[in-house]
């Protein structure tokens, strides 16, 4: 006996080794329903993330454009351009070095960068593709968008010679490092340009179609010198992007879009993967309780006459209500650690599966710590509450008729 | 030491110190409230004093087994007073008869209710980890002296099913004594065992009776081991028809 442990924790876990198949059976369907848990939820986080990770690497997660204009259909394409030829002139954010350093100094804020977008064409030889031209101040946008790490090869110092396009777009055009384009807009400004620099952001549409110059370069061949068409903002913590949205638009009244507003579906679709997650997690965890609990009554009738005797030798009432919650939270608790490895093993299994074409892996899994102890904690809480029904039962018991069985 | 007390005389209450358990007018009815309720002790008078080596004898469902729970306070009487070391039990709460039980009262049972998960050693060091909450050194030892006094040294670390019948049963006389109780009632501690071993049981009961001076009361139905009482106790449906010192002894 372990002078360290109290009588009721002895007496659980020589009942426990007593009816050992019994206790290892529950112990082994408390695990698989862990390991579900650990599982589905490991793998939910680790989509959701990856998908959060990707868009806030392609995207602001604020961005502030010029009241009453719609900026998607611009940056969805050149092909708007050729809808609403010439007459089509952008529109500049008003005073926008002062409204910069406004929002600048919200607490939230960490970095506010000025862009210049809109529709243009690239040619070289014979080809022609309608492009984004997108103009930026590299040292603030590139803390904003994850750039420098998507560019494969040159740079993106971009002076105001230099320009930086898509490996789909070097492809079509036939241009490689160091080559000159021309690029053209609607109002009939032309620039000869070096590429500089090819980026790689893993998107067909994007690789295509978008392509990086000097701040300058675009206001020129925009036709918008000394203006910037957005504001794109880093922020603390993406997710509270919408708060920030409107505090912005309080006090600019410019219209500011968070990455929530525009990604609305993908988030109502968490919020339904979520609910899902909570209602297996539940049903789970119930008929991991119920198992728990079946197999404690049963030991209670079982062992009543034991009991029993421990009543006659001296045991107390609440030492018997002990000695049963104990051996509940004993089994929730094993129970959650093996599924937690189980757990673990279907997702290294599982991430050994699912693999892109290439072998790189589809996506990385985050298998946050915090995980397994909620599922530590929670399975032992869950088996404790279990034991709670056949604990009283087996306290309430009357010795006499027990010993006289 | 002076007797001031008759078998069988309840007595005033002014000196229940004396007594190690007294009885007045103690009855029992089970299904109290139901149709079948059924008096099977109608008002027992009793006194057991220090030392004293008693059999309660008598045919069988005449409430000798109703009335060692009484006395060892695993239930309570419908009417009259039990007192206990000069304790009247009726005024303590369930929790305070719980510590009387393990501080005062050692239990022998027919069956030997052991607890099969434990080896014999502990199984006579459980009612002091009760008491303590956590096991020591000191309980251990005094399961081990506690084991040797009944000749089972060398089963001591056998678990309790392993071990004879016989074995067993001298298992639940060390554990009875485990808390150095005043009174050990023992319920048929031979009725399931052959003569040889049951003589080996009472011996050992004899034993531990002439060096602790602890009270025994023992149900038995073998006449032969009831003459080797001091005392014998007659119980005919729910009443004391004989209570007498036993001179053949
Ligand atoms: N828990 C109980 N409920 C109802 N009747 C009981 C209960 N225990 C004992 N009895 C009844 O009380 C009577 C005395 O039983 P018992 O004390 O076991 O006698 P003995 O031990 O002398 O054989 C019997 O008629 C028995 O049926
Ligand atoms: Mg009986």
């Amino acid at each position: 006996m372990n002078p360290l442990l109290p009588f009721e924790w002895i007496a659980a876990f020589r009942f426990m080794r007593e009816g050992l198949s019994q206790t290892l059976l529950i112990i082994t369907g408390v695990a698989l329903g862990v390991a579900v848990i650990v599982f589905m939820s490991a793998l939910l986080s680790g989509l959701q993330s990856n998908i959060i990770r990707r868009t806030l690497n392609s995207q602001a997660p604020i961005v502030v454009l010029p009241p009453e204009q719609l900026a998607r259909p611009l940056r969805q394409g050149g092909v708007a351009v050729t809808v609403q030829p010439r007459s089509q002139k952008l529109r500049s954010i008003d005073q926008w070095q002062k409204i910069r350093a406004d929002i600048e100094r919200m607490p939230d804020v960490t970095e506010v960068t000025p862009v210049v977008s809109g529709p243009g064409f690239a040619l070289r030889g014979n080809a022609t593709k309608a492009v984004t031209l997108i103009g930026i101040e590299p040292e603030s946008y590139l803390r904003v968008i994850a750039l420098a790490e998507k560019v494969i090869q040159g740079d993106i110092t971009l002076t105001s010679t230099d320009i930086v396009i898509g490996t789909e777009l070097a492809k079509d055009l036939g241009a490689g490092l160091g080559d000159k384009l021309r690029v053209s807009t609607a109002s009939g400004a032309v620039e000869t340009l070096r590429v500089t620099g090819i980026f790689d952001f893993g998107n067909k549409a994007v690789n295509g179609r978008n392509v990086f110059v000097g701040l300058r370069t675009a206001q020129s061949l925009l036709n918008l010198v000394g203006g910037v068409s957005s504001l794109e903002i880093k922020i603390r913590d993406p997710f509270a992007a919408e708060t920030i949205a409107q505090a912005i638009y309080a006090e600019t009244g410019l219209l500011a879009d968070s990455w929530i507003k525009t990604n609305a579906q993908f988030f109502t679709a968490i919020a339904a993967q979520s609910l899902s997650n909570t209602v297996i997690r539940f049903f789970v965890g119930l008929t991991a309780a119920l198992g728990i609990a079946s197999v404690l009554v049963v030991s209670v009738v079982q062992k009543s006459k034991e009991i029993g005797i421990l009543r006659a030798m001296g045991t107390s009432r609440g030492q018997i209500l002990r000695l049963f919650l104990v051996q509940g939270g004993a089994m929730g608790l094993a129970g959650s650690m093996l599924g937690s490895l189980l757990g673990y093993v279907f997702l290294l299994v599982w991430q050994g599966v699912a693999r892109n074409p290439d072998g790189t892996p589809l996506f990385s899994i985050e298998i946050p710590p915090l995980l397994f102890l909620a599922a530590a904690v929670g399975a032992t809480l869950v088996g404790i509450l279990s034991a709670v029904v056949p604990a009283r039962q087996a306290a309430r018991l009357d010795p006499a008729v027990a010993i006289r069985g | 030491m002076v007797e001031t007390t008759v078998p069988g005389d309840a007595g005033p209450p002014s000196a229940p110190a004396a007594d190690t358990l007294r009885l007045g007018g103690v009855c029992k009815s089970y299904g109290v409230g139901t149709p079948v309720e059924n008096e099977v002790l109608h008002g027992i008078d009793l006194a057991l004093r220090p030392g004293e080596f008693a059999a309660l004898v008598g045919p069988s469902g005449g409430g000798k087994s109703t009335l060692l729970s009484l006395m060892g306070l695993l239930d309570r009487p419908s009417a009259g007073s039990l007192h206990i070391l000069g304790e009247d039990t009726g005024k303590l709460n369930d929790s305070q008869l719980t510590r009387l039980r393990g501080s005062a009262i050692g239990f022998v049972f027919q069956y030997h209710h052991l607890l099969p998960a434990f080896t014999a050693l502990e199984n006579v060091m459980m009612p002091i980890l009760a008491a303590r909450g956590r096991p020591d050194r000191d309980m251990r030892d005094t399961a081990a002296a506690l084991l040797d006094q009944v000749g089972l040294t060398p089963w001591r670390d056998h678990l309790a099913n392993n071990i004879s019948g016989g074995q067993q049963q001298r298992v639940a006389v060390a554990r009875a004594l485990a808390m150095q109780p005043s009174l050990v009632l023992a319920d048929e501690p031979t009725g399931n065992l052959d003569t040889k071993t049951a003589d080996g049981v009472f011996d050992t009961l004899r034993r531990v009776n002439e060096a602790s001076h602890t009270t025994f009361l023992i149900v038995t139905h073998d006449p032969r081991l009831a003459q080797r009482c001091d005392r014998i106790i007659d119980l005919v449906d729910g009443r004391i028809v004989s209570d007498r010192a036993n001179v053949a002894r």
